[in-house]
């Protein structure tokens, strides 16, 4: 119990600093934080794929459409009420996620990567010709739909009136947390430890009894499902989808934040999420060329593989262990 | 008939660049047993370094060609003996978020650089088209299927005739008992690096004055050229030849001749190509079955 007790002690502030930060800060802000949370969300299911079972992903974007696209067609064509869409955008990301996860089973490392970042890029043009589905070039618009909450009118809540973007930093980091929890209950026992020998050994684990099948095609279905929650709740904060809203460059964002912020460790997923967010507004700060986010985030992918392969939260072990000593 | 002709060589042209791109992949495969993310954005980068020599510096097209390639050459050897050998002990995993890293890195560069602009590129042929038994062939297709043969003929008497080819196929195969018997392995696997970097600029060149220059003009290409790659064996020369000349070819009909693919859907048929392959023969047409090992 006693190991429990710091993470807990840590989970429960970080839920006071999450429930009274909008009170201190601007409307727009809330929002941008709202984004925070939505990216901890992708970068969770992420991290479960690549960083817990060692199977690299370039198109969670590709996830994170599906979700999103799902919770628009959903809202926009069959009055369904945007919080419901959630759990339903999980459903259907997850299953595509399994579906994906037994043709990947067969492929290994490299070719993963290859595959996953064809279908990234593939998305949109596919999203692009089934334009009775998706609405094609031109998307789907939820801003002033009934379906969408607070989109029109503040939204009420246990007697606080909460503006659009302030219900949307609510919503998001409920979710968010949630998901946290979630993850750190599927990870920590059996199932982690399963993912993490299929890391670490595909031939060890398999020799250990460790169905390879039965754990990629598991942590495919629960990555995917995440991005999809992510996805869906990124449609209802932009209030709007088109093929462009999850391009390659998404993907490959997610992938540098979950780098970032540590492989195979959920502590660091915030910094991580803070900084995919923050990141391209900084960038924008030292230049104002559209290029300057793409060259600060590369030359951080790059350096943090030279100097902190860990990432963040590999850097923050190893003070930690100092520490101890 | 005709019209079927046409198709097939402008098929080739477009299969030619992917081809190109693919050996690059290719090669660097062999040498450092990675996937090279970033290829598509150093050929990018290449194009753009020509585009300036021609236009901004008032060079003529050919000369600012040679120079282009010395230069991609000298680029893609630095990016391996900078960022790549450093992260080789490492997982694969790390080599290939470098080269993501690079892929960014460049791309955030080009539109620093040049600025985020669509701009033409003069072409080194004619625009004209060329009658051939009856059928009009346009000559900068022609052109570029010669110049991407003249490329891939050099390369394969660079490999099998000369003791330096022989080298670097010894350090890609063997690097530990190549080392042994006094090759060079790290120089040579730079090399690969090099020579993959201009294999990109010519295919970057090649492809920029149909669909013109801007700081994206490599990503769909790259698709291609990674399904070129697997279609033939992702270790094989050859395959990458023959699987970007088909894919080249394949997909100009297809997108002629099937209504519901049409030129919208041409990238997820090459993404379907890419997963049938790997799933079905991951070792591609020509490629070696790997054996794993713990």
């Amino acid at each position: 119990m006693r190991r429990l007790a710091l993470p807990l002690v840590a989970f429960a502030a970080l839920i006071v600093v999450v429930m009274v930060f909008p009170a201190f800060v601007s409307d727009f802000r809330a929002q941008q934080f709202a984004y925070v949370a939505i990216y901890l969300v992708a970068l969770i299911g992420l991290n479960v794929l690549t960083g817990y079972t060692g199977q690299i992903s370039l198109g969670h974007g590709a996830f994170m459409a599906i979700g999103g696209y799902t919770t628009a067609i959903l809202m926009a064509d069959h009055g369904v009420k945007d919080i419901w869409t959630i759990p339903l955008a999980a459903l259907v990301t997850g299953a595509a996620g399994f579906l994906f996860g037994i043709p990947a089973l067969r492929l290994s490392g490299l070719y993963l990567a290859l595959a996953t970042f064809a279908i990234a890029v593939a998305m949109p043009a596919v999203l692009k010709r089934f334009e009775g589905f998706t609405g094609g070039g031109s998307g789907i618009n939820l801003f002033g739909t009934p379906e969408l909450t607070a989109s029109l009118t503040p939204q009420s809540v246990l007697g606080f009136e909460l503006s659009f973007n302030n219900w949307l930093y609510y919503l998001c980091w409920t979710v968010a947390l949630v998901s946290y929890v979630a993850a750190w209950l599927l990870l920590r026992g059996r199932t982690g430890r399963a993912l993490r020998a299929v890391r670490d050994s595909e031939t060890a684990a398999q020799s250990s009894g460790v169905s390879l099948a039965r754990y990629k095609t598991l942590a495919f279905a629960v990555s995917a499902a995440y991005a999809g929650v992510a996805g869906s709740l990124f449609a209802i904060a932009t209030t709007f989808v088109n093929p462009d809203t999850f391009p390659i460059a998404l993907s490959i964002t997610l992938l540098v934040g979950v780098v970032v912020a540590g492989l195979g460790s959920l502590v660091g997923l915030i910094a991580g999420a803070v900084f995919v967010q923050f990141l391209p507004l900084w960038a924008q700060e030292i230049s104002r060329s559209p290029g300057a986010p793409a060259v600060v985030y590369g030359v951080i992918l790059i350096l943090t593989m030279f100097v902190l392969p860990m990432g963040a939260a590999g850097l923050v072990g190893r003070m930690l262990a100092k520490l101890r000593r | 008939m005709g019209d079927f002709l046409q198709q097939v060589v402008s098929g080739l042209a477009s299969g030619a660049i992917y081809a190109s791109l693919a050996l690059a992949l290719v090669l660097i495969h062999r040498a450092t047993g990675v996937i090279n993310f970033a290829q598509g954005e150093m050929a990018t980068f290449s194009t753009y370094v020509a585009w300036t020599l021609t236009t901004n510096h008032g060079w003529q097209y050919w000369p600012a060609f040679v120079v282009t390639l010395l230069l991609s050459f000298a680029g893609g050897v630095g990016v391996h003996q900078v960022a790549i050998r450093p992260n080789e002990k490492g997982s694969v995993l790390r080599v290939v978020i470098v080269t993501i890293g690079l892929l960014l890195l460049l791309n955030g560069l080009v539109t620093l650089i040049w600025s985020g602009e669509v701009r033409a590129v003069q072409s080194p042929f004619p625009t004209r088209t060329i009658d051939i038994g009856g059928v009009a062939f346009s000559i900068q297709d022609l052109g570029t299927i010669g110049v991407a043969f003249a490329t891939v003929a050099l390369l394969w008497l660079l490999f099998q005739y000369t003791k330096l080819g022989l080298a670097m196929r010894a350090a890609a195969v063997n690097p530990a008992e190549a080392r042994l018997v006094g090759v060079r392995v790290t120089w040579m696997l730079s090399l690969g690096w090099g020579l993959a970097a201009v294999l990109g600029a010519i295919a970057g060149m090649l492809a920029a004055p149909s669909v013109f220059l801007d700081p994206n003009l490599m990503a769909a290409i790259l698709i291609y050229a990674f399904a070129a790659a697997v279609l033939g064996g992702i270790d094989s020369p050859l395959g990458a030849v023959v699987g970007g000349l088909a894919l080249g070819v394949g997909l100009n009909l297809i997108g002629a001749y099937v209504d519901f693919v049409g030129a919208d859907l041409r990238l997820p048929v090459a993404l379907l190509v890419i997963l049938v392959v790997l799933v079905v023969k991951p070792s591609g047409i020509f490629g070696k079955r790997e054996v794993r090992k713990v």
